[in-house]
């Protein structure tokens, strides 16, 4: 039986060191609402994820209170809507209204963010994805809740140039149209390499083609968890340091399952996948900056960080792989700088520039996520940060993505403030010198040698 | 069985497990296992119950012990047992 040190163990875990469900994720797919009549589809939509979802935050409240666990966010991802609005919408004001209707939606079923308009246009665009592309800025800048993903490459199909481009314009045309937020838009807004079908993490959750009708995906956290088992092994060997991150990411995981299957069972909807991904937010004790420091570092970017990222998100993948049936979705260390107070203050400190957070992102689980840049980059300088980073991505078969904020007005020296969980961030600068003619020529850049394994 | 672990902490006084125990015992609830210490004046108290014969549902229990708690200054915390098992046993 379970005796008092093990219950002292996991509720000092879930009191003092931030231990928590990150998030349950409904994967809704919206297939089956297309109509090449717009006001017909809306309904269709809406009707389909105020019926799947009605339970959703009321069943995840009940296992909060039962298990004693906080899960932080219920959440819902859909079909890439660029799919499901092809046959309706001709114009992206047209695309504007299902982003409405879906914040209708989530406000209904109450919760905090719906992923999925989105586009997968790793290839090529069809004329629907390039008009929902082109809807983003309007779309987020008129919705609360909705999150936008474009995934413009992947290692099986090379990166689509175009698209990353138009993507550079998209996220300035965001910024703007977000000013009077400080750019808030950009905030919900990711470009992906590589994008999982099953992520329930968020900007770039999208429930994709590959899925079942409705499941439920569920993201675990723990950062602070990892940090506090590492005091008490400071300076001992590596063995003993990968022993005692796999060991505390077994049992973070394990929660993560349990909460999974109570989920599925009490919805009575299939269970998908686990997220094992360490995800910080800006409360004090619960960043992965400080776990790196905990490694051995003065600061997170200091010589030795990339090394200390590889090794920490291999050990949370061996220890949390066999805590769950199924593992999907991004599984790594996310290393977001406004959502990390241990990465703030590595910036505020100089230790931590753009250029060594892009050589942390072939280590670690996604890409520069939440940097906030001078409002003055040029369109083209963000497409070059997402092709680089796409390239990481597509040669390296993994997941990449870039989430900047070219905040209006603002320049380096100056921060800017997004709330919750989006937390803060000191403006950081960017290398500025000229790469459009790279971004300007048309096409795309092939798929790598290494992925022709047929 | 629905076993349910009960966590009460907080500063030691006369009668907290009396205060607990006859709560359960009017609840129906059976107690299976009880361990206790103290640790610098701080009372620290964790039962492993069984509700399959309680009176009480798992939100009313967990309501009125949280209130008996306040009653004599402890935090007491109900939860399933299954997040612990999960967590230390494989």
């Amino acid at each position: 039986m379970i005796n008092v040190f093990e219950v002292n163990e996991t509720n000092k875990m879930i009191q003092q060191e931030n231990l928590d469900v990150r998030t349950i994720t409904m994967g809704i797919s919206l297939l089956d609402c297309a109509d090449s009549d717009l006001n017909k589809l809306n309904e269709n939509i809406y009707n389909k994820i105020t019926t799947c979802a009605k339970d959703l935050v009321k069943t995840g409240q009940e296992i909060e209170k039962e298990f004693g666990i906080p899960i932080v966010n219920k959440r819902i991802s859909i079909t890439p809507i660029a799919m499901v609005g092809a046959s309706a919408c001709h114009t992206p004001e047209d695309y504007v209204t299902i982003a409405k209707t879906l914040d209708r939606a989530a406000k209904t079923v109450g919760v905090n963010f719906l992923g999925g308009y989105s586009a997968v246009v790793s290839k090529g665009m069809t004329k629907s994805d390039e008009l929902l592309i082109r809807s983003i800025p309007q779309a987020l800048a008129q919705t609360e809740f909705i999150c936008s993903s474009v995934n413009v490459g992947s290692t099986k199909t090379g990166i689509n140039m175009d698209a990353v481009k138009l993507m550079g314009e998209i996220v300035k045309e965001t910024a703007e149209v977000t000013a009077d937020r400080d750019s808030l838009g950009c905030a919900k807004l990711v470009v992906l390499c590589n994008a999982p079908d099953d992520n329930p993490f968020m900007a770039g959750a999208f429930h994709g083609v590959s899925e079942a009708d409705c499941i439920i995906n569920v993201g675990v956290s723990g950062p602070g968890v990892v940090k506090y088992a590492l005091e008490s092994v400071r300076d001992a060997n590596f063995e003993v340091l990968c022993e005692t991150i796999k060991k505390t990411a077994f049992k973070i995981t394990r929660v993560g399952q349990l909460v999974a299957q109570e989920a599925s069972k009490r919805l009575g909807v299939p269970f998908g996948i686990i997220d094992l991904s360490l995800a910080p937010t800006p409360a004090i004790g619960d960043s992965v900056a400080d776990i790196l420091q905990e490694i051995g570092l003065e600061r997170a970017g200091a010589p030795g960080t990339t090394a200390a990222l590889a090794l920490l998100n291999d050990q949370v993948k061996k220890g949390g792989v066999m805590a769950s049936s199924y593992v999907g979705g991004l599984s790594g260390a996310f290393i977001p700088v406004s959502e990390d107070q241990g990465m703030i203050d590595s910036v505020l400190a100089g230790a931590l520039t753009i250029e060594k957070l892009e050589a942390m992102t072939c280590v670690c689980s996604v890409g520069l996520d939440m940097i906030a840049i001078p409002g003055d980059t040029k369109a083209t300088t963000i497409s070059g940060i997402i092709a680089d980073e796409a390239a990481i991505g597509m040669v390296n078969q993994k997941t990449t993505a870039v989430r900047v904020i070219p905040v209006v007005g603002k320049t380096v020296g100056d921060t800017v403030e997004f709330g919750g969980l989006l937390g803060y961030a000191p403006i950081m600068p960017v290398n500025n010198f000229d790469c459009s003619r790279i971004v300007n020529r048309a096409g795309r850049i092939p798929a790598p040698i290494h992925s022709f394994k047929n | 069985m629905k076993k349910v672990v009960i966590t009460v902490v907080g500063k030691d006084t006369v009668g907290i497990i009396a205060r607990v125990c006859t709560y359960l015992a009017d609840a129906g609830v059976n107690i299976l296992d009880i361990s206790q210490t103290i640790v610098s004046g701080y009372f620290n108290m964790m039962m492993i119950v069984d509700m399959s014969a309680s009176k009480r549902s798992f939100d009313e229990m967990q309501a009125e012990l949280d209130k008996a708690g306040e009653d004599i200054g402890v935090s007491i915390k109900c939860q399933r047992e299954e997040i612990f098992d999960m967590m230390h046993r494989i």
